[in-house]
């Protein structure tokens, strides 16, 4: 049976139904406001009570997040679109299979019901030691236990660490940077719009947050520029289970081909670093080849320079290295 | 000695104040959650303090159902403990089982992982609804389930039954592929997975024939 210390303690429940009122109300509890989207991230928190905050904001009123448009320029996709009428939307299934792939990777049917796409790439870190309240540097303290000598890494990262050395759990983030999605968050001060290679931070810029919003902002809009539409998309995500888990490493690609070159191309691996890594140096490697398996190879080798492994995960390399030869191999 | 102690202290703090609260909203004092929420361990208790319960209507299995809901708390927990419908089961309470799927405006979620107040106008279905209501007659996954006796101890089975009910609505005519997929959400820890598979089969093609 369940346990009592998963009642989730006590906060104020606010249900705005406007982007306005949702950005009043995270001005007004600056700081002490939590965003709830689809709450799978969420709950944990609360019911593991590691975070507590006093007002909750649930967006599920607001109809103006919800909902795939088409734009002049590609689709827009409301941050409060469940991942499962991203996975069966007939524009992006053809336009950016990539995407609708990821969605289709993530957790489980009923979790993708519930789940949004903004939520999936605002979630916060797996890392269990922060995730079990542990006082480590992302959670303010001053040590990393999960680099620590004895420590259970097998899941964490092996590039980009900065003191932390945890990485982002999202599926759709590595999709959204192959088709090189503009995301848009706003606040009271106005809107911005970040690149989704941008939106995702490490630890070296700012070691308590996975992306650039603060605790006032909104992700509100997902814009996807048609540029890469219909593209030549490859995805993979390697997990430890078929249903349910995280990955362990997953690729996102994107490329452009003509007269069976590649012209360009965009690729994006996850589950390496704090935040989804674009690799640019591999994207330029495999510029005007065939994606042959020699191109293939001398990727996946390029990809992983530089990669440094914990205790427990080296096959993270091995696995990263592979990912992005089969998705150069796909090409051809 | 200590805990029951304390458990009934903040009992009678709280069903005094279920009374008070009931008297003001509803004019009657004819509020369910004082009795069926009482004496649960699961109250939580500490957090009674500072939260505030508001009477809403929900739509549960076609019925409007009123009940004093609390800010923080999931919609499994009203289903078992304020209405009573404890088909609804709680397994993880962490979104990764399955055992508490229902169904919101006919898509399957897990009830354990949202709020009740988020489901405030929508309507919510639970294993308690699927028999006709008139003639008890069971659901096509009902009489699947019995004709193939897909569960072993069946804890899970009202979450894979109401993750069934989804399917055949979406996919009226899946391949076994498709049913797996379809049922990923839901784990069996008497691993009876190709019982389950076989008795979601059987609920497509009695769905079919209907």
């Amino acid at each position: 049976m369940a346990k009592i210390r998963d009642m989730i303690p006590a906060f104020e429940l606010f249900q705005p139904t406007t982007v306005g009122d949702a950005l009043e109300l995270l001005d007004e509890h600056r700081g002490q406001a939590w965003v709830l989207a689809g709450g799978l991230d969420s709950f944990d928190w609360f019911k593991d009570r590691v975070k507590r905050p006093s007002a909750v904001v649930d967006l599920g009123g607001i109809s103006e997040l919800t909902g795939i448009r088409e734009l002049e320029d590609g689709i827009e996709i409301g941050a409060m679109t469940s991942l499962t009428e991203i996975e069966r939307d007939e524009r992006v299934r053809s336009g950016f299979s990539v995407l609708a792939d990821a969605a289709r990777h993530v957790a489980t049917p009923q979790i993708r019901n519930q789940g949004t796409l903004g939520g999936n790439v605002s979630q916060d870190t797996r890392c269990w030691y922060y995730r079990s309240g542990w006082p480590c540097y992302r959670a303010g303290g001053n040590t990393c236990y999960a680099a620590a000598p004895q420590a259970m890494n097998r899941e964490h990262c092996i590039m980009g660490r900065s003191r932390c050395v945890a990485v982002n759990p999202s599926d759709t983030a590595p999709a959204l940077i192959a088709v090189d999605a503009k995301m848009v968050v706003e606040s009271n001060g106005g809107s911005t719009v970040h690149d989704a290679e941008d939106f995702f931070i490490g630890p070296a810029i700012d070691i308590t947050r996975m992306t650039v919003m603060k605790s006032q902002d909104l992700l509100t809009r997902i814009h996807i520029p048609a540029k890469w539409a219909d593209a030549d998309f490859y995805y993979e995500k390697i997990r430890d289970r078929g249903s349910w888990d995280f990955q362990l490493v997953s690729v996102a690609a994107a490329f452009r081909k003509s007269e069976g070159k590649i012209e360009e191309a965009r690729i994006s691996v996850n589950g390496v670093a704090p935040f989804p890594v674009r690799l640019d140096a591999v994207e330029r490697l495999v510029q005007g080849t065939s994606g042959d398996e020699s191109t293939a190879s001398a990727a996946g080798e390029l990809a992983i320079q530089g990669a440094r492994p914990l205790r427990h995960n080296d096959y993270k390399v091995a696995m990263m290295r592979n990912l992005v030869r089969r998705a150069v191999r796909s090409v051809s | 000695m200590d805990q029951a102690e304390s458990v009934s202290v903040l009992e009678e703090k709280y069903s005094r104040r279920t009374f008070i609260k009931g008297v003001i909203a509803t004019g009657a004092t004819a509020s369910s959650a004082g009795y069926l929420f009482r004496g649960s361990p699961l109250l939580g208790a500490a957090t009674y303090q500072t939260a505030t319960e508001r009477l809403i209507t929900l739509n549960v299995n076609g019925q409007e159902r009123r009940v004093d809901v609390l800010p923080h708390e999931t919609l499994a927990m009203t289903l078992r403990y304020k209405l009573g419908l404890t088909g609804t089961k709680l397994g993880c309470d962490r979104a990764e089982c399955g055992a508490c799927t229902v169904l919101i405006d006919g898509v399957s979620q897990y009830g354990c992982s949202m709020l009740t107040h988020q489901v405030r106008g929508r309507s919510v279905a639970t294993i308690e609804g699927l028999e006709d209501a008139d003639t008890g007659e069971l659901s096509v996954v009902q009489k699947a389930v019995m004709e193939e006796g897909g569960f072993q101890c069946a804890f899970c089975a009202p979450g894979f039954i109401m993750a069934m009910t989804e399917m055949i609505e979406v996919n009226p005519n899946p391949t076994r592929e498709e049913a797996r997929l379809a049922l990923s959400g839901n784990l069996c820890r008497c691993a009876d997975y190709d019982k389950i598979l076989t008795c979601a089969m059987r609920a497509a093609e009695l769905a079919r024939s209907v």
